[in-house]
């Protein structure tokens, strides 16, 4: 399961500035390859599939997961400016479940 | 866990030391075996279906042949603890940023080399990336670029980890 979704994001930004966006999830990351210590059974994957970063609506960046990535991912990464708007940002797991964070950007 | 093609080889090998009666038991004792394994085939397929290397470039690239340079990777020389490498991807360039289409970024030596795929967009003020992977023993790491234009390059990095982070 995941759960506290967190982004980075400068509270303002001027149009045309290039912005690093930091983003953070708790989540397990079960790979798949461990074993449960009392059955010796596998444990199943379980992981955060997919990451989207969309700006008003439309994706500006996007992240293919796989079990390599690190328990809790944390992805960083970069947009332009283009005025004042909203970002999405949304996870996704093995199963579709989605989790996702809201947050407006105010350009001048 | 032996991969299926290496387990079968192992098995015409011994069958020829072996005299007709008892490879009949020893039939009839494998049938038995694989029944009574079945519930517990999809975690042995899951293991059987990791790519290769080459699988997981050719997934990602296709045919094309990655040039090396342009792709820069900051990656610790030694990683104490495999479960949580801190890195990050950038392609290096004036206009790279607005021409790269995807960066996929492999350990060539993990059970599943596929580490991570980002995908950019025109709005991406850089072609750059920092994540976390997880490195199961000392190995290269690779990235590649994917360009608009088709060309695609690389970049590699040996990491030598101290403690594997795969688990189990």
């Amino acid at each position: 399961m995941a759960s506290k979704p967190r982004i980075k994001i400068p509270s303002s930004a001027k149009v045309g500035d290039v912005i690093e966006i930091k983003t953070l999830i708790t989540h397990n990351m079960e790979t798949g390859q461990r074993k449960d210590p009392k059955t010796g059974k596998l444990i199943p994957r379980d992981i955060i599939k997919t990451f989207v970063a969309k700006f008003n609506g439309e994706e500006v960046f996007r992240t293919e997961m796989n079990p390599a990535v690190s328990a809790n991912p944390y992805i960083s990464f970069f947009v332009t400016v283009p005025g004042s708007g909203d970002f999405e940002f949304i996870w996704t797991d093995d199963k579709g479940q989605t989790w996702s964070v809201k947050e407006p950007l105010k350009a001048s | 866990m032996t991969h299926p093609r290496s387990e079968k080889k192992l098995m015409t090998r011994k069958m020829k030391l072996i005299p007709v009666d008892r490879r009949q038991v020893m039939y009839g004792a494998a049938a038995a075996a694989l029944a009574a394994a079945m519930p517990a085939l999809p975690a042995f397929a899951q293991a059987a279906q990791q790519p290769t290397m080459g699988e997981a470039l050719k997934a990602a690239i296709g045919d094309a042949k990655p040039i090396e340079g342009k792709v820069k990777l900051d990656l610790p020389e030694v990683a104490e603890n495999g479960n949580t490498v801190p890195y990050t991807v950038s392609v290096e360039g004036d206009s790279a940023a607005g021409q790269v289409k995807a960066v996929y970024v492999f350990a060539t030596k993990n059970p599943n080399p596929n580490v991570a795929s980002f995908f950019f967009s025109p709005r991406s003020g850089k072609a750059q990336v920092s994540s976390r992977m997880r490195l199961g023993s000392t190995q290269d790491v690779v990235a590649v670029a994917q360009m608009k234009d088709g060309s695609v390059y690389m970049g590699k990095r040996t990491v030598k980890v101290t403690i594997g982070g795969c688990g189990g």
